[in-house]
């Protein structure tokens, strides 16, 4: 609203002591607000020069403007390369183009949407940097995240908001990173319960996987071996756009390979599709809720039985048994309180915690014996980003395997039992979670950026025997 | 100032009633073009809608006309809406419709002059099997060479016009035709015929078909896994593969149905009211199916009205040109008036109109 892209019903904002409604964002940006979005809105296949110009009002001639990008990039520790195509940087790299774009400006006012959610810690620290010269010039920053701790070292003042109302205004320094959090939920937070466990029998092997990527911009995976045992919880970290779409893809049967490099409960099913390896007991939910996990126009019955088919017995000699349909698709919402009217609501009217709770909750009611999930929570409120934790942890505590790919790594430390980080498509040796600090797993993720590896972190045999 | 609004689900009651409106809409905009022209608006929209059907002068000829004319538009879009859901797009159905009649033209020629009750049978068969055959072509080659369906069938479409012309002055001429071009008449070879079944309304085999069809495409959308994947990947590509689908398989499957459709529709028409192969046999039923599948908004129930209300459009504008000597140009526009009032209504069903700025948020 404050860009300009929505207009308010009701209420006045002032902006610099003056009354401001902007009608579009042109506008808001001509007063001197900027916006870096969650999502980036850059061209892959345009340079990050040309990628800035398309965001300008009257942008100046190319050569200016890469001249411009060099120096505004420089002073604030924000190493750019105008002429690099933006379909090869990082995701940490493009959120700088994003920023460069919005401080070439000069912006009185600058807004930032859960700008950490695909950066590294080291990425943060720097952006970090950058966002406090920034303020000390005189820059008001509006920052959006539900990352309490950034909110406590970062910020001033905080708003908490909790379905669209301001709940708490607050010195955030002053409070604990659990009170914010139950000020965002409105609940007292409980952790997840941990069972101790004996890990089970070898559910997943993945040995020697190298599939290219069928995107034009994404990783290939290169490589990749791990093997997973019933009851065990393994975490993927990496920053986006490393391979962990592809991991799932391979994993999930939409990528087929050869039939050894993928085996299910020992069986080689590197070259079956979704529906031979849901049979053998291996459930997936891709990250992109809306297109890809579920169709956006189809009802919440319909979305049941998009993966549910088979496992669930929804259908018998390919004629679909509605009944039982929409019996499972009022399983799901109200074993995992998705609130929603009822079965018959298309998915896009879903809000996203609410879609990924129905999603995962597709998955986890089919009781799998290995569940792949990507970005389980995000863009999820931390009530249902705790449920849907619980729920996975309750599955592998029943014995199935689990693989969580994310980028939260508070997340990753929370659930998993063993550890490893894609980089570049390649993964990592699994470790043991426990122990491992934040620093530790940032070093391993980012490797191949140029941040060597110390000595002390590589793995102790011991340990990278799982 | 007014604002499009989207609606969170399609609201079931403006897709009912936008067909309703449309023809009426087009009734009003299109009374006052002929008003303009200079004719009585209310004879020249009683003339196209009301006569073909009720005048007693002309209905004993037009009433059949209508299932005639909307027999083969049904069953060739039928075909056509399953793999347009799906985002195959098979625009090549007038080749398709030209070559299933071909292959069961064949069929019944081989055996002329025989009787027997199993030629007829025989014929349909080839009909439908060689519409699959020039459908999967296409197919085939988007699915081994990433070729565009929507050209390749197009072209094709010139292709069986010219093996059609080639067959009507070449292996297929009627050797006791004197000389013209053209095959036999299977309509008048008892074995091959394909009759009205009841008389005065038109009513053929290939009409039963087509609500055969429409009944068969409803239940396999509705009831059955493979209508519910070509939904699926219609609406959400990656969803369908997340879900197990197979694009390849789904087609080869959606153009060789469709083929399959508009050979028997050709079929059904060269041993019924075409008569024989001709070079003019071809009368563009298969681009029209196109307009009427989009018409019913893919929708089985739907073709089946906009296949009838099509074909009405048709009769009933001939009819106007001879009784009321409209310009012929008026009533292409007034079919057009009604196919724009029809998609332009459509967006009703996703989006809500809003006048001036949205009431205040209690």
């Amino acid at each position: 609203m404050i860009y300009g892209l929505v207009q308010p019903d009701a209420g006045q904002m002032v902006l610099r002591g003056a009354p401001y409604h902007p009608h579009r964002p042109s506008e808001a940006r001509q007063k001197g607000v900027a916006m870096v979005f969650q999502h980036f809105s850059l061209f892959d296949a345009l340079n990050v020069a040309e990628n800035v110009a398309l965001g300008m009002e009257n942008p100046p001639p190319m050569g200016e403007l890469a001249g411009q990008i060099r120096k505004v990039s420089s002073t604030y520790g924000l190493p750019l390369d105008p002429a690099r195509l933006v379909g090869d940087l990082s995701a940490g790299e493009r959120q700088r183009v994003e920023i460069v774009r919005c401080l070439l400006q000069d912006p009185k006012l600058l807004i930032m949407d859960e700008p950490t959610s695909v950066l590294t810690p080291q990425e943060v620290e720097i952006l970090f940097r950058t966002l406090r010269q920034l303020s000390a010039e005189g820059t008001a920053i509006l920052y959006i995240s539900h990352k309490l701790e950034e909110i406590r070292s970062l910020c001033d003042t905080a708003t908490i908001l909790r379905r669209g109302k301001v709940v708490a205004s607050c010195n955030p320094r002053e409070k604990s990173a659990r009170e914010l959090a139950e000020l965002m939920v409105g609940q007292i937070l409980t952790p997840p319960a941990r069972a101790e466990h004996t890990p089970g029998e070898l559910r997943l092997e993945v040995s020697g996987l190298s599939v290219a990527s069928p995107n034009p911009f994404g990783t290939s995976l290169k490589n990749i071996s791990f093997q997973l045992r019933g009851g065990e919880v393994l975490g993927i970290a990496g920053v986006a756009g490393n391979g962990q779409d592809e991991l799932l893809l391979a994993l999930s049967g939409e990528i087929t390979t050869q039939a050894g490099r993928v085996k299910i409960k020992g069986q080689p099913a590197g070259n079956l599709g979704p529906n031979e390896r849901r049979a053998l007991g291996l459930v997936s939910a891709p990250e992109e809720r809306l297109g890809h996990a579920a169709a956006p126009d189809m009802s919440l019955s319909e979305n049941a039985l998009l993966s549910g088919n088979l496992r669930q017995g929804l259908s018998s000699g390919g004629f679909i048994n509605w009944a039982k349909v929409e019996t499972f698709a009022a399983e799901i919402i109200k074993a995992f309180d998705v609130r929603t009217p009822g079965t018959h609501v298309a998915a896009r009217a879903l809000s996203g915690g609410n879609l990924q709770k129905f999603v995962l909750g597709r998955e986890i009611l089919q009781n799998p014996d290995i569940i792949v999930v990507n970005q389980p929570t995000w863009g999820v409120d931390a009530a249902a980003a705790a449920t849907i934790r619980q729920a996975l942890l309750d599955l592998s505590a029943k014995g199935a395997a689990v693989v969580v790919i994310s980028q939260d790594l508070d997340e990753l430390l929370e659930v998993a039992d063993s550890f490893a980080a894609l980089n570049e498509g390649s993964l990592s040796a699994l470790r043991p979670a426990r122990g491992l600090s934040v620093d530790q797993i940032g070093l391993m993720m980012g490797g191949a950026h140029g941040l060597p590896e110390t000595p002390a972190l590589a793995p102790k045999p011991e340990e990278a025997r799982l | 100032m007014i604002r499009l609004e989207k609606r969170p689900t399609p609201s079931r009651t403006w897709v009912a009633v936008t067909p309703v409106l449309a023809v009426l809409l087009t009734m009003i905009a299109g009374g006052l073009m002929f008003w303009a022209l200079g004719k009585n608006p209310f004879e020249a929209i009683r003339t196209i809608f009301w006569d073909p059907l009720f005048n007693e002068q002309f209905a004993a000829y037009s009433r059949p006309q209508l299932l005639v004319k909307a027999g083969p538009l049904i069953l060739i879009a039928i075909g056509l809406s399953l793999g347009f859901r799906a985002g195959i797009w098979n625009i090549g159905a007038e080749g398709q419709y030209i070559m299933g009649a071909i292959a069961g033209a064949a069929v019944g020629l081989y055996f002329y002059p025989e009787p027997g009750w199993h030629i007829f049978p025989l014929m349909v068969a080839a009909g439908l099997v060689g519409g699959m055959l020039w459908g999967l072509i296409p197919g085939l080659l988007k699915v081994w060479f990433g070729t565009n369906e929507i050209l390749v069938s197009l072209l094709l479409v010139y292709v069986a016009e010219s093996l059609l012309a080639a067959m009507a002055i070449g292996k297929m001429k009627n050797p006791d035709g004197g000389g013209f071009p053209g095959s036999r008449n299977f309509a008048k070879y008892e074995a091959s015929a394909n009759p009205e079944l009841i008389a005065g309304t038109g009513m053929h085999l290939g009409v039963v078909t087509a609500f055969i069809a429409v009944i068969a495409a409803y239940v396999l959308l509705q009831r059955h896994m493979l209508g519910y994947n070509i939904r699926l990947t219609g609406q959400a590509p990656r969803a369908a593969r997340f879900s197990g689908v197979s694009p390849a398989a789904l087609v080869l499957i959606c153009m060789g149905a469709s083929g399959a459709l508009a050979g028997m529709a050709g079929l059904f028409e060269v041993t019924g009211p075409g008569g024989q192969i001709s070079i003019d046999f071809a009368s563009g039923y298969g681009f029209t199916a196109v307009i009427v599948a989009l018409l019913g908004r893919l929708n089985p129930i739907g073709i089946l009205l906009a296949g009838l209300l099509l074909a009405l459009t048709y009769i009933g504008g001939e009819l106007a040109q001879f009784m009321l000597s409209l310009p012929k140009a008026s009533i292409q526009a007034f079919q057009g008036m009604l196919l724009f009032f029809l998609l332009a209504l459509d967006l009703l069903s996703n989006y809500r109109i809003r006048l001036a700025r949205r009431e205040v948020a209690r």
